[in-house]
């Protein structure tokens, strides 16, 4: 096998961790919320931006920067449910769409009105690596390990906390948990928080990998609402597994053609297997 | 002779005459807000029945470059270029609507895999940057005046393209609106199982419907590329484009004739009225609003703009009617 198809593979999956992450933070919130925001990866985008500021313009230290980027992420997230999603919780799924989305206008132009479009970068350049012949970037190999431990800290969040619990519980039937003494609007901010959180940490990602700039959402949004249906919207598992699979598709696509016909394929790849598995891959 | 053709009358008058005293740069938005009048008709057609497609930045993007591409490149008349563009949307549409609809696709899972196939048209327009240019856009081979080409300098000319383009709109929605399929896709919008167990034909409602918006669509794309001249792929397809369509629509409200057009004339008006207010030194400015009202208006006024004048005048639109109830069947 060609050396450079393996390397293409291994940065593949790499990218998929990130991925991974964000279909997580997607997926608790329709799970649990049950609204799919569709301006999600603009919030990693605003997070994209807070990073930026902090570590490049005003020298705060890289650890303290992303930290303060996440915590603000999860802010935004709890004004974003706040603000726009508790008014239409009870309104038709599409109006809950088209309110996300409304979002997604604002949060693009309001970033080009404040930073405008250039293309930022917060200038850490770390090394590639050099694995028997093959380079791997090692700000993506950080960003696989971080997310896969971001992965498991959820995980174990949802398993042995009674938050977690709730949470489940919500997913599972939210007609009864009321009746068990759980305060929905509660765990509603806590998740909402909590996928703006993770939102922001794969914005500390992907900083590192790509520059910043107000429409870069729409790059990998859509790739992530994607991977979402695929894995089965609410599914968090097979969201997980989902990512890798596109993440693959892009990146062998990419060794094969070029960047943007890669996504062709993913996305021609998911409208296929819509119709094959309309539930998503991973639902019975 | 009633009041009501009276005032149509003097609505065609007026509509006719804009040319003769309106000034170049107020020309150019009236053309504008009928071609997206009529792609927000197109639009329409389906998701009134709450088949909501985010994937018509798709068939306008195809609509669009086809005849350019054919003209540039070949010289092939866009009279033969529009056809064979409305026949690829309406090919795109079928290969991806039956199977759709086969399969029971629908609601969020409908709208996020034509979100995707716009994507994919968008993709493929950058990706293949040799013939389109790419992102950097891409511009026709001008030529002057020429009905061959379809290119006129004048502005009055695709005026009264686009005037007739809208009227067609609005006829292809009565044709529908009074016929007997707007029941049968009322029915299908609120209950598929129930429709067809009362023997609705649901995939021929569906595919119909579905070809009908497409190939309006194009053709809308078709008449907005050659008017611009130049296109780029963000600009006529992909999530943007997308997005704007269902917005302006459901702004103006989906489930009456005018209702779309009306969302393209506010929508422009903003959006222009923004821009010259702020000038282009505060660029984003006048999206950011547009964003904030996007929200505030499906939060406060889910039936679009006329909807709501309609509810005030009349008190007989039921709330139960706003926008997306139906497609959660």
């Amino acid at each position: 096998m060609d050396i450079y198809l393996i390397e293409a593979i291994i940065n593949g999956i790499l990218l998929g961790g990130v991925l991974a992450l964000l279909a997580l933070g997607l997926n608790l919130i329709f799970g649990v919320v049950d609204v799919v925001w569709i301006s999600y990866a603009d919030i990693v985008m605003c997070g994209m931006y807070a990073v930026y500021f902090l570590y490049a313009q005003y020298g705060i230290p890289l650890p303290f920067a992303c930290l303060i980027g996440i915590a603000g992420s999860a802010c935004l997230g709890i004004v974003v449910h706040k603000l726009i999603i508790s008014p239409v919780l009870d309104s038709p799924p599409l109006n809950q769409l088209l309110a996300t989305g409304g979002l997604l206008f604002f949060l693009q132009s309001f970033a080009t009105l404040l930073f405008g479009t250039d293309f930022r970068n917060i200038g850490v350049r770390l090394p590639v690596l050099e694995i028997a012949t093959m380079y791997v970037s090692f700000a993506r190999l950080i960003a696989f390990g971080v997310a896969l431990v971001g992965a498991v800290v959820l995980y174990f969040f949802l398993k042995k906390t009674y938050t977690g619990a709730a949470i489940r519980a919500i997913a599972q039937d939210r007609e009864i948990v009321g009746l068990m003494g759980i305060d929905q609007r509660r765990v509603y901010l806590v998740v909402s928080a909590i996928g703006g959180a993770l939102a922001g940490l794969a914005a500390c990602l992907l900083a590192l990998q790509y520059d910043v700039h107000p429409f870069i959402g729409n790059t990998f949004g859509p790739v992530i609402f994607m991977i979402c249906v695929l894995g089965g919207l609410g599914n968090m598992l097979g969201g997980f597994f989902a990512s890798f699979i596109i993440s693959l598709i892009i990146a062998i696509g990419g060794y094969y053609s070029s960047t943007e016909l890669s996504y062709v394929f993913a996305f021609s790849f998911f409208i296929v297997l819509m119709f094959i598995r309309p539930r998503g891959l991973f639902t019975p | 002779m009633s009041i009501s053709r009276i005032l149509i009358l003097i609505a065609a008058a007026i509509l006719v005459s804009v040319p003769a005293f309106a000034p170049a740069y107020f020309l150019h938005l009236f053309i504008q807000i009928l071609i997206w009048a009529f792609i927000y008709t197109a639009w329409s057609l389906m998701g009134r029945f709450g088949f909501v497609s985010f994937g018509h930045g798709a068939f306008m993007g195809l609509g669009a470059y086809i005849p350019a591409l054919l003209w540039t490149f070949w010289g092939v008349t866009p009279w033969l270029g529009i056809p064979l563009a409305v026949a690829a949307a309406v090919l795109l549409a079928v290969i991806v609507g039956y199977p759709c609809f086969a399969r029971r696709v629908v609601g969020h899972y409908f709208a996020l895999v034509t979100l995707a196939l716009s994507q994919v048209v968008l993709l493929s327009l950058v990706a293949a940057r040799d013939v389109t240019g790419g992102s950097l856009g891409f511009t026709q081979k001008a030529v002057g005046h020429s009905w061959y080409a379809l290119q006129f300098p004048e502005k009055s000319y695709f005026y009264f393209i686009a005037l007739l383009l809208w009227l067609v709109g609005l006829l292809v929605w009565q044709r529908i609106d009074r016929g007997i399929s707007r029941e049968a896709l009322e029915a299908i919008g609120e209950d598929e199982d129930a429709a067809a167990a009362v023997g609705i034909d649901v995939m021929y409602q569906k595919m119909r419907v579905t070809i009908i918006s497409a190939a309006l669509t194009a053709l809308g794309g078709a008449i907005y590329g050659q008017y611009f001249m130049y296109l780029n792929p963000e600009t006529v397809s992909g999530i943007t484009v997308s997005l704007q369509i269902v917005f302006a629509a459901i702004a103006g409200g989906v489930y009456s004739m005018l209702g779309p057009s009306v969302g393209a004339l506010l929508t422009l008006a903003l959006t222009e009225g923004l821009r010259v207010w702020f000038g282009t030194e505060f660029i984003g400015a006048a999206n950011t609003i547009y964003g904030i009202l996007l929200v505030l208006c499906v939060i406060f006024l889910p039936q679009g703009v006329v909807g709501a004048l309609q509810g005030i005048r009349l008190r007989r639109v039921p709330r139960a009617k706003s926008v997306g109830r139906i497609s959660e069947a």
